[in-house]
């Protein structure tokens, strides 16, 4: 999350509304810029917040129901907080036959909670995800963006308390 | 960091940059980068596409199309604006060649972009990435900005009159959008829902304009075409499959990994000599050799060359350059409904017989691996499969109709052997779906 002060009519840092400034005249229609900006504003926020929608739209000149829909359309855009560290298990075909399925339980079992849940302390969500290409080097996982591959029950440990360490000292993503 | 695996039978041609730090400008340079899209802008539209031709490069994302040919359908006249869009939303379950592109040679994509720019005189090119590769969009963003700085990009290109911009697109999250026209669709800023063709993308494509729209690995091959020379890339491969590709090895293997190999490279030989054959002395069951939408091919039909027409002649497609390797272990039913189950998520819900196919399929089969199933259900799931078939705009619907045929057919006393009290006679039991929170 940011911490840099917002700008008068904006929720987003002033590096990202530079950046939705710049997106949205590289294109023939403005309207191309709408997956992106979904995507950078979900990094910074969190979420797909209303305000999110509601920005979003405005800087397009659609509807919030245009954005909407497109919203619900795309897996990675989700409308309600996720972890810190969202932790994404892939358990496709070529992770599968590798243990993929073992290491979604094992994740389950060690953050106490299940696929779509948030720890209470907020620091992990889980989300059994469809391929992420890494196939040639799974089983794997993304933590938010960072990918984790040929995954042991045990290498899945050493990540989760890498990044519950992080969390205990401030870190940021 | 996603690494090439090497063996002594790859040919390193798209690979040839990789591991020799060239998302660094400099060093594309110092590797002959941007000196094909010099070749390209003397040599002219007609020339290059013609290059194209000899080359018999063919699509890397699955379909096959000879390249040549689809640049060659973009009228020459157009008033609309024409585009090069190139589809790096690699979501294909077995592949993860892209990304390995994008992580080491930047450039080669670019440069890719502006020969095929220069071929149907296009002056904008966008490169959509799939959202998931976040830290390839900000590698692929800087190689932008680079290609900018040195001239290769902007106003007056190589200091020819041309201009071109490129812009490089994240996706968020959709298998679907690696469909031409649903990848038309999520740029213009719309959910990822496939368009009826014709007319077709090099007619009537972004925004209304003509566009050719190829894979990431097709657009970064194309340098290399013209580094080589056409007549010479097509020697690497077999007749009408020009040049080499990255074969993505998964799955029960020694040693899985991407490796660049001559198409027609024979698959038994990437299975037991390129990938170290099957692991703990296990024996081989089934390979899917191009992706999860290929139909499987058992150990009896592997003895074939990785090409378009011979994978095709054995009854399956050579994809995307997924080979995804089965042990004996593995139940059937189950890795034909982990199969489905992605394609029912992945459906976009716009045919008819994709949206309520995939779902009846993934119930069916998971009432035969859970138990409770039927004899009829056998057949049911094969009436539907085939059922779908060619009955969708785009191939999402054969995708998922196409390798559950080829598991009810070569795996039919499999499924018979989880029928109605029996239940499955592989180790797993049955998991119930987590409840949603």
């Amino acid at each position: 999350m940011s911490t840099q002060p917002a700008q008068p009519g904006t929720i987003f840092s002033p590096t990202l509304a530079a950046r939705f400034d710049r997106l949205v005249t590289l294109y023939p229609v403005k309207r191309s810029a709408l997956v992106p900006m979904l995507l950078y504003a979900q990094d910074e926020i969190g979420y797909v917040s209303d305000a999110v929608i509601a920005e979003v739209a405005a800087r397009i000149g659609i509807t919030e129901l245009d954005v909407r829909n497109v919203v619900s359309y795309y897996s990675l855009l989700r409308t309600k907080p996720a972890g810190k560290y969202h932790v994404q298990v892939c358990t496709n075909i070529s992770c599968m036959l590798r243990g993929g399925n073992e290491i979604l339980d094992h994740c389950k079992k060690k953050l106490g909670i299940p696929n779509k849940g948030v720890t209470p302390d907020g620091v992990f969500s889980l989300e059994e995800v469809e391929c992420i290409g890494a196939c040639s080097w799974g089983p794997a996982a993304q933590v938010n963006y960072a990918f984790h591959e040929n995954l042991t029950p045990e290498s899945m440990d050493q990540v989760l308390a890498d990044y519950r360490a992080k969390a205990q000292n401030g870190g940021g993503k | 960091m996603a690494t090439l695996t090497t063996h002594p039978d790859c040919v390193p041609l798209v690979s040839y940059r990789f591991g020799k730090g060239a998302t660094n400008i400099d060093k594309y340079l110092e590797l002959d980068g941007y000196k094909s899209a010099r070749k390209a802008l003397e040599l002219g539209p007609d020339a290059i596409i013609a290059e194209m031709k000899t080359s018999s490069l063919r699509g890397r994302g699955g379909a096959g199309f000879p390249t040549g040919m689809k640049w060659s359908f973009v009228p020459k006249q157009s008033a609309r604006p024409k585009y090069v869009l190139v589809n790096g939303d690699e979501s294909e379950p077995g592949t993860c060649k892209d990304r390995l592109i994008f992580e080491h040679d930047p450039h080669s994509v670019i440069e890719g972009v502006i020969i095929a720019a220069l071929a149907i005189q296009a002056k904008m090119g966008f490169i959509y990435l799939r959202g998931e590769y976040r830290y390839l969009i900000e590698i692929m963003e800087k190689a932008v900005a680079d290609a900018y700085a040195k001239g290769f990009l902007g106003k007056k290109i190589l200091g020819s009159d041309i201009d071109l911009d490129v812009v490089v697109q994240t996706g968020a999250g959709a298998y679907e959008v690696g469909e031409e026209s649903a990848l038309m669709e999520s740029l213009e800023g719309k959910r990822g829902v496939p368009r009826i063709r014709p007319p077709f993308p090099a007619v009537v494509g972004l925004y209304g304009g003509p566009t050719i729209i190829n894979n990431a690995e097709t657009i970064a091959t194309v340098p290399h075409i013209f580094r080589i020379g056409a007549a010479e890339y097509a020697k690497l491969g077999t007749e009408r499959n020009g040049g080499t590709r990255l074969f993505c090895l998964s799955g029960h293997l020694v040693r899985p990994g991407v490796y660049e190999l001559p198409m027609g490279y024979n698959l038994k030989k990437m299975i037991y000599e390129v990938g170290g054959g099957i692991p703990n002395g296990k024996k081989l069951k089934a390979v899917v050799p191009g992706g999860s939408s290929t139909p499987v091919l058992l150990p009896e039909e592997i003895d074939i060359g990785m090409d378009f027409d011979q994978v095709g002649k054995a009854g399956s497609m050579l994809g995307s350059g997924g080979v995804v390797v089965l042990d004996e272990t593995v139940c059937m039913v189950e890795f034909a409904l982990r199969t489905m189950k992605f394609y029912q998520h992945e459906s976009c819900g716009w045919c008819i017989p994709c949206r309520e196919g995939t779902d009846w399929l993934k119930k069916s089969l998971t009432r035969l691996h859970e138990g409770g199933a039927v004899d009829k259900d056998i057949d049911n799931i094969r009436y539907l499969a085939e059922n779908m078939l060619g009955r969708t705009f785009c191939p999402l619907g054969d995708a998922a109709a196409m390798p559950t045929i080829a598991f009810v057919k070569k795996f039919r006393k499999e499924f018979e052997d989880h029928l109605e009290g029996r239940g499955c006679p592989y180790h797993r039991a049955a998991q119930p779906e987590p409840a949603l929170v």
